[in-house]
């Protein structure tokens, strides 16, 4: 937001999205885990099904908890509001199939999360909806991607593992000179880092499993709109500007005006594809988001010692993080990141693969899974595993070689840290 | 809909239904800087529910063409020709803010029409600061900042929307946004120059609501006793907890009020 005098960030944190509750006045916000809610009577029941009247009628479509998390993050992003979801992924897969069908086209970033990559290379071509790939750090090979049948530019905010920076600006501003939105994966940078409306993206996903929930215990997700995008001047968005027969014929854009995308992806996308984030994980998430500001602090410390002790360390080649300032983004971090990029990075070790398995298997406090933002540290081994199904060109384009590790550093003490990776590293090269 | 009022095209939704002959008429006036998307809820219930609606967006707001009018009375006569041309003879009329005004002079001046008055977050005179003007005035967005930090109540600042996901704050910042560069100025100076709504309201003779949000700061509820001493036995309602964006901040008991003026219209 553009003054001082709105809530501050951190009382957002706490406080966006809720009011105490009425019945019971407590104060934190209750987990209402029901399927479904009472009518008062038959018009209040029509009218909640056809959004003459506010309420909620089903757990898949909307629930009191979940929507408090919804406007505690659209509230944190500055967005219209939000869509929570069952994963990240399914925030993804919302939100394009809210804005397009069959015979759709996607310029996307090749510096994506590998469950990304597969929808986009993979399932949506099944779908009709074709995706081109290109540089993140080309602003002008985006332009060059758009077809006619374009519909949306997609990247990350920081590209995993290799920590490319999105120039948000550039990108947004190729977007829009073609009438179209820019969608962003902006789940390791975290509204606290980056607020990437404020730079001129139009809609945000998140994977709450990360950061956001901080705590492992819970798979969510969340699409953002800014709702700045005007969909009736773009005229690419028929599900938005025209009569939709499978809900009384609304034409969302007429109606809703800012919110038409998110009432249309509750409407249909929850409806139909079901893919609702259940109430009990909603509570986990608004429990972590209660100390994100002060985890992300916390996460970019021990990043930062830490990629300063690999970085003198004889057994790393080479640290990816665009907080060095040899990094092709550095300048680009500083001054769109300038609290920090996060704690996910990675670096290559001296010896491939064969060094890469000892490494990572003498890690003690380090624990290697499928996952990143953890409170707890972590690292994992791309080429086997998260980005395993990536032909050896798509690796080679994002960067993945044998050698590469990725980190994702907690907010243990970093000297424990520091010294699980020496130990590790020492065993790497024997 | 479309119509063409004054050779312009003007747009009023109509919460998605035809309209059906016989059946009575609503019709919604917006307030300053908005459009007919501020009365949603209120469109699909009462479309649905017995009524033929109409919202319009005023010339030069939302999807009608056209440069913003700059009087109160200008709007209010604007109204009774849109109305012509919709062939709507008489109708309960609702207003917010500008739109309660606009409302409260068209009723004034054609008592037969507008059978049903409602008046929300509404004051006489409806002062507007030098301030808010100003900005306004140069298009900056402070001006939007300013309604948004004093048009709503503390609570809606931080959230709850009854309306699942949607930040209420944002929504009505958008909502202004987009009203900023084209006609906010013209909105808030014509509620500001307002001078003729004590009198208009003693040439009233339909019934009145005025529904009032006990924490408006933009048009605090005492704002309002003058003209609620001038009207005719008004049915005042006020709704706690609510600051000036009624229809967004608290439009559970928005729906019940206008449940309870269309009841007996």
């Amino acid at each position: 937001m553009s003054s001082s005098k709105y809530l501050g960030f951190d009382t957002l944190t706490l406080h966006g999205g809720q009011r105490p509750d009425l019945a019971t006045g407590a104060r934190a916000t209750p987990i209402y885990q029901t399927t479904s809610f009472v009518f008062q009577d038959t018009t209040h029941a029509a009218s909640l099904f056809n959004l003459g009247r506010s309420g909620h009628v089903y757990s898949r479509i909307s629930n009191p908890t979940v929507a408090v998390l919804e406007e505690r993050v659209a509230a944190l992003e500055g967005g219209v509001g939000g869509l929570a979801t069952a994963s990240g992924m399914a925030a993804i897969h919302l939100a394009i199939t809210t804005l397009m069908g069959q015979g759709s086209h996607i310029v996307s970033s090749h510096a994506l999360y590998g469950g990304t990559h597969n929808l986009l290379t993979y399932t949506l071509p099944r779908f009709g909806i074709d995706t081109t790939f290109v540089d993140p750090r080309d602003p002008a090979a985006f332009r060059a991607a758009i077809r006619p049948e374009t519909r949306l530019l997609y990247a990350e905010t920081i590209g995993n593992p290799r920590g490319e920076v999105l120039d948000v600006p550039a990108v947004a501003e190729v977007a829009h000179a073609q009438d179209l939105p820019l969608l962003l994966d902006s789940t390791l940078t975290t509204p606290w880092l980056l607020q990437p409306f404020d730079h001129g993206a139009d809609l945000v996903v998140h994977s709450l499993t990360k950061f956001i929930g901080g705590h492992g215990i819970a798979i969510g997700g969340m699409v953002v709109d800014s709702g700045r995008f005007d969909w009736e001047k773009s005229g690419r968005f028929p599900t938005l500007t025209e009569p939709y027969a499978g809900f009384e014929n609304m034409d969302f854009a007429e109606d809703f005006g800012p919110s038409a995308f998110l009432i249309r992806g509750r409407r249909e996308g929850l409806r139909d594809f079901g893919a609702a984030l259940s109430p009990t994980n909603a509570f986990h998430f608004l429990q972590g988001l209660e100390t994100l500001p002060l985890r992300m602090q916390r996460h970019v410390e021990n990043a930062r010692r830490i990629i300063s002790f690999l970085s003198d360390n004889a057994a790393v080649s080479h640290v990816n993080s665009p907080e060095i300032p040899g990094h092709p983004d550095h300048a680009l971090a500083q001054r769109l990141l300038p609290r920090g990029c996060g704690s996910v990075f990675s670096f290559e070790l001296q010896g491939g693969r064969e060094a890469g398995r000892r490494f990572i298997e003498s890690l003690q406090l380090f624990s290697h899974l499928a996952n990143v933002g953890d409170a707890k540290s972590l690292v994992i081994h791309p080429a086997s595993t998260t980005h395993a199904r990536m032909g050896a060109e798509a690796l080679q384009q994002a960067g993945i070689t044998e050698g590469l590790v990725r980190l994702s550093v907690g907010l243990e003490d970093a000297e424990d840290l520091i010294a699980d990776l020496g130990r590790a590293l020492y065993r790497s090269q024997k | 809909m479309r119509f063409t009022v004054d050779g312009q095209e003007v747009f009023a939704a109509t919460g998605a239904e035809p309209h059906h002959p016989g059946r009575p008429h609503i019709t919604f006036i917006h307030g300053a800087g908005c459009d007919h998307t501020v009365w949603v809820l209120f469109a699909r219930f009462f479309s649905r529910n017995g009524f033929n609606v109409l919202v319009p967006d005023l010339p030069g707001h939302g999807k009608s063409a056209g440069s913003p009018l700059t009087t109160v009375e200008q709007l209010a006569q604007w109204v009774s020709r849109f109305l012509d041309a919709a062939n709507v003879q008489s109708t309960l009329l609702v207003g917010h803010s500008l739109g309660s005004l606009i409302a409260l002079e068209a009723a004034s001046r054609d008592p037969q029409r507008y059978t049903r008055v409602v008046l929300l977050g509404t004051a006489v005179p409806m002062i507007v600061g030098e301030p808010l003007l100003t900005v306004a005035r140069d298009r900056n967005h402070a001006a939007v900042d300013m309604i948004m930090q004093f048009g709503h109540a503390f609570a809606s600042q931080l959230g709850g929307n009854p309306v699942a996901g949607i930040s209420v704050m944002n929504n009505n910042m958008r909502v202004l946004e987009r009203g900023l560069p084209v006609n906010l100025y013209e909105d808030l100076n014509a509620c500001h120059s307002y001078q003729n709504g004590i009198e208009a309201a003693r040439r009233v003779k339909s019934p009145v609501m005025v529904v009032l949000g006990d924490l408006d700061r933009m048009t605090p509820p005492p704002a309002a006793q003058a003209l609620i001493a001038a009207l005719a036995a008004p049915d005042v309602r006020r709704i706690p907890d609510c600051g000036h964006m009624l229809m967004s901040e608290q439009p559970e008991a928005v729906h019940r009020a206008l449940v309870a003026a269309a009841a007996t219209h």
